[in-house]
């Protein structure tokens, strides 16, 4: 515990100082980027690393998050720090609704009901005026003048800084509950369910009403994960934003980091999101797919040679010696600056 | 004195095959019950009937004076019985201790709680040396100690053992009877599935016999042994007739 | 029977008879539409039942098998009919080579990792069409089947559908023919059952992966060049049908052949009557939904066990 808490601390401090060293946007919008897809990692890890139910749909919890921020905002002028609350209490109600009758199956067939849903969520956005539909929703912007406190009352921010605080916060708030989570007679109880449902069930736990809870905690988060990704965006529209891709990139993050660890997407997504970030950069914008055809490569490398996950070599580097990652997190922010 | 858990006419059926059929008996507070049978006898059939795996086709389960037989396995756990698995599931991806608390968990919420009735636990099954070693890296004797901890750090009233002596070398069998005698020292009462005669008879206040899915017999060890329709169970028609003879 | 040009007939008119006609003709589709999503889900299933691997790339196996067949018909004027043992054949390689550049290596690794590496392939392949081809649409709009119906009644239905169903169905019963009776399919069957109980039967499953990959590729390839024949070819032409194959999949039973064609026909009617009833834009999420429906009673699929 107190060697993991260590370790946190230098991640964060290593975050909170990038803005310091550099202002370079491309670096802030990917280190922006990053902390909201590792707080969906770490979100999806609950249900799916200490939980064990594998689920693809998460893309429909993010959405959920991102329209509901975005319509409360767009169509009645409230504040987006409602409608992030508003929007993970439905996002953890839908969750409740799709789970409960899918916590009965088994494995495969779960994932593949958990992206039914997400797709089916989809399609209802696609043609929902109220929603604006297809066309999406531009968020309407505050003046370019106000002044910072009426620009954090509505989110909206002229340079990158701030985001990269609030994420920050977002993020390590996000994973102390996770590590706390897996410390608790809950995060007991959701690994006993993952190794085995039937020892699960004999020594007193009862496997649906936890499944449920880890749930609705993931779908609750990666709801606000949504919200501040629209908000920082400023965009959305339900092709992008429950697409397949969201929910594999953060099951793709999340497995190469270490799945079922706290830090397993903090690193997935470290490596991952600048990864993405450079190849687009470089080598994108041509419209040629020369990037996404890239890093679908470099993803096939990493899996083939580090099946295990990252967290396996840090894992072996910090038995040696703690600073070891320390320079490993140093690496991914080299990367970065490029 | 009134039964603890008391088996009232069971039948469980998977189609027309009828695996337990009508078996009534009792265990009372404070005693070491086996249940002994051949193999395919509908012993480990009519565990799970009592702790809530199987609903059984007829008949009842009384614990406590509560009926359970409707009751879902994890809260007749809670209520206080708590079984292992002959087939050792052992949760893999989790060390010896962390696997003791999730069973220490039951009645707490606090993890320190947690931790100390898992290293009470520990320290009874003799575990204590190996609670760092991953659930995956046991050996069977080990898989099978962690089974029971994991099922007694529930804190439980009965504790139901399904062949938890089978594989093990002589050693091994003498610590588990040990452990049996020990626990019921603490007040604990015992359900035991096994076949090994020469370990189980020993420690037992009452054997039940069960053969073909129905109970042939039930009274202390001694009188078991010397029953006619136990022996013919176990070594067959031919092999009785010619004992008899002799 | 009589054959006329699709313009003068269009597939998707609703005829001036009354609303069963139109139902009848809708069926009609669906159920060729089914058979052809069959024989991309039988491909998917083998994998699955033989190596419990869920290949993300299969879809784009089917692109590339689509594209395939363009370019032989558009460099080489050969019909895509004609160059479906092309199709089959090339795939059926891509299979194998997927098998030992890739899976191979990550067969044993923990949990999802397997996935992850197909998915990365499923990327690669698709941005790699569209480095290659541009994301233009491109049809083939003149081969042999094209634009030519069959009048059924007041049924009218393309010939191009028809040919690829019939061929769907013959492929299917040949695949499963293939894995029932033959000493290789039975091989495979072992493998999925137990690897280790198989590899002590001195079955060599590495190789039996490698031939699943090549059979589940040559499904998709000769699904591919079947529905180039009346679906436009590009980059993301194969995502949709590998979402839907999944979809198909899980309904039937995991591994399971039977299963795979029974819900490849019902995604196929789920799709046309669910987008004649709700509107086309619906057509999806009701076949989504059939699927959440089904496995509430068979929590295993259709098939499964």
């Amino acid at each position: 515990m107190v060697k993991n808490k260590k370790i946190l601390f230098i991640i964060i401090a290593i975050l909170a100082l990038i803005p310091i060293i550099t202002r370079t946007k491309a670096v802030l919008n990917a280190i922006i980027l990053l902390l909201i897809f590792a707080t969906l990692g770490e979100a999806w890890n609950i249900i799916t690393g200490f939980a064990g139910q594998t689920s693809f749909g998460h893309a429909a919890f993010f959405g959920i998050g991102a329209y509901t921020s975005t319509i409360v905002f767009y169509r009645y002028n409230i504040t987006p720090w409602v409608g992030l609350i508003l929007g993970g209490i439905i996002a953890a109600v839908v969750a409740a609704i799709m789970s409960y009758p899918c916590f009965k199956l088994k494995g495969h067939y779960f994932a593949v009901a958990t992206l039914a849903v997400a797709e089916i969520i989809k399609q209802i956005f696609v043609s929902w005026d109220y929603v604006e539909g297809a066309t999406g929703i531009s968020l309407p912007i505050i003046q370019r003048s106000s002044g910072f406190a009426k620009r954090l009352f509505y989110l909206q921010f002229n340079e990158k800084i701030p985001w990269v605080y609030i994420c920050l916060v977002l993020f390590t708030a996000v994973i102390l509950l996770c590590s706390y989570l897996e410390n608790s007679k809950m995060g007991y109880y959701l690994k006993a369910i993952r190794e085995s449902h039937e020892v699960a069930e004999s020594i007193g736990i009862n496997p649906t009403n936890y499944k449920l809870y880890a749930m609705l905690i993931s779908a609750f988060i990666s709801a606000i994960c949504g919200s501040m990704y629209a908000q920082y965006i400023l965009y959305i529209d339900p092709f992008m934003i429950f697409s397949l891709d969201i929910s594999m990139k953060i099951v793709l993050l999340t497995v190469l980091g270490g799945v079922g660890n706290v830090f397993g997407p903090i690193i997935g997504a470290s490596i991952f999101i600048p990864l993405s970030e450079f190849t687009r950069i470089k080598l994108g914008g041509s419209g040629t797919g020369v990037d996404l055809m890239i890093y679908g490569l470099l993803i096939i490398l990493i899996t083939c040679y580090q099946p295990k996950g990252v967290i396996g070599i840090v894992q072996k580097l910090t038995e040696k010696s703690k600073k070891t990652n320390v320079g490993g997190e140093g690496k991914i922010e080299a990367t970065s600056g490029n | 004195m009134k039964p603890l858990l008391e088996i009232k006419n069971i039948t469980m059926k998977f189609g027309s095959l009828v695996a337990n059929e009508d078996i009534s008996f009792t265990v009372h507070e404070n005693e070491i019950v086996s249940l002994i049978g051949p193999n395919g006898a509908g012993k480990t059939t009519l565990f799970n009937c009592i702790t809530g795996f199987y609903r059984p086709f007829s008949g009842k389960v009384i614990y406590n004076g509560k009926d359970i037989t409707r009751m879902t396995s994890y809260q007749i756990c809670k209520l206080g019985i708590t079984r292992t698995f002959q087939i050792v599931k052992t949760l893999n991806e989790m060390t010896v201790e962390e696997n003791v608390m999730t069973g220490a968990f039951l009645h707490t919420n606090s993890r320190k709680k947690a931790e100390e009735i898992a290293k009470e636990t520990l320290e009874l099954t003799g575990l204590m040396p190996k609670k760092n070693v991953l659930g995956a890296n046991l050996t069977i004797a080990d898989r099978k100690r962690v089974e029971i901890a994991r099922a007694l750090a529930t804190n439980p009233r009965i504790l139901m053992l399904d062949e938890c002596m089978a594989g093990l070398n002589q050693t091994e069998i003498k610590e588990v009877m040990d452990l049996c005698l020990k626990l019921k020292e603490k007040g604990l009462s015992l359900l035991i599935v096994e076949h090994i005669m020469e370990a189980i008879m020993p420690i037992s206040d009452k054997v039940v016999v069960l053969n073909a899915g129905k109970k042939i017999t039930e009274g202390n060890p001694q009188d078991v042994v010397n029953n006619d329709e136990v022996i013919k169970a176990y070594l067959g028609e031919r092999y009785h007739a010619k004992s008899k003879k002799s | 029977m009589k054959y006329r040009r699709a313009e003068d007939s269009p597939l998707f008119t609703k005829l001036k008879g009354e609303e069963h006609m139109i139902i009848a003709q809708i069926i009609a589709n669906g159920i060729l539409m089914g058979f052809i999503y069959a024989l991309v889900s039988v491909g998917l299933t083998l994998i699955w039942g033989v190596m419990d691997i869920i290949n993300f790339a299969h879809g784009e196996f089917l692109m590339i098998s689509m594209y395939t067949a363009f370019w032989m018909f558009s460099l080489f004027a050969m019909d895509p009919l004609i160059a479906l043992p092309i199709c089959t054949i090339l795939i059926f390689v891509i299979g194998v080579l997927t098998y030992l550049g890739i899976i191979r290596r990550v067969i044993n690794a923990p949990g999802l990792t397997a996935l992850l590496a197909t998915f990365g392939l499923s990327m690669f392949l698709k941005n790699l069409a569209q480095f290659l081809w541009t994301p233009n649409f491109r049809y083939i709009n003149n081969s042999m089947v094209s634009g030519k119906t069959i009048e059924l009644g007041s049924i009218v239905i393309g010939v191009s559908q028809v040919v690829a169903a019939v061929a769907s169905i013959i492929l299917t019963v040949a695949v499963m023919l293939f894995i029932d009776r033959t000493r290789t399919g039975k091989a495979i069957q072992a493998t999925a059952l137990n690897k280790n109980t198989a590899l002590l039967m001195g079955i060599n499953t590495k190789k039996i992966y490698a031939i699943t990959f090549g059979l589940s590729g040559a499904c998709v390839g000769a699904a591919g060049a079947l529905m180039a024949t009346f679906f436009p070819i590009y980059p993301a032409s194969g995502a949709l049908y590998s979402v839907l194959a999944f979809v198909s999949v899980a309904m039937g039973g995991f591994g399971n052949i039977k299963g795979a064609l029974f819900g490849g026909l019902i995604i196929g009617l789920a799709e046309a009557l669910g987008g004649y009833m709700l509107g086309t834009q619906f057509k999806y999420a009701i076949v989504f939904l059939i699927y959440l429906i089904v496995i509430q009673v068979r929590p295993k699929g259709l098939f499964g066990w």
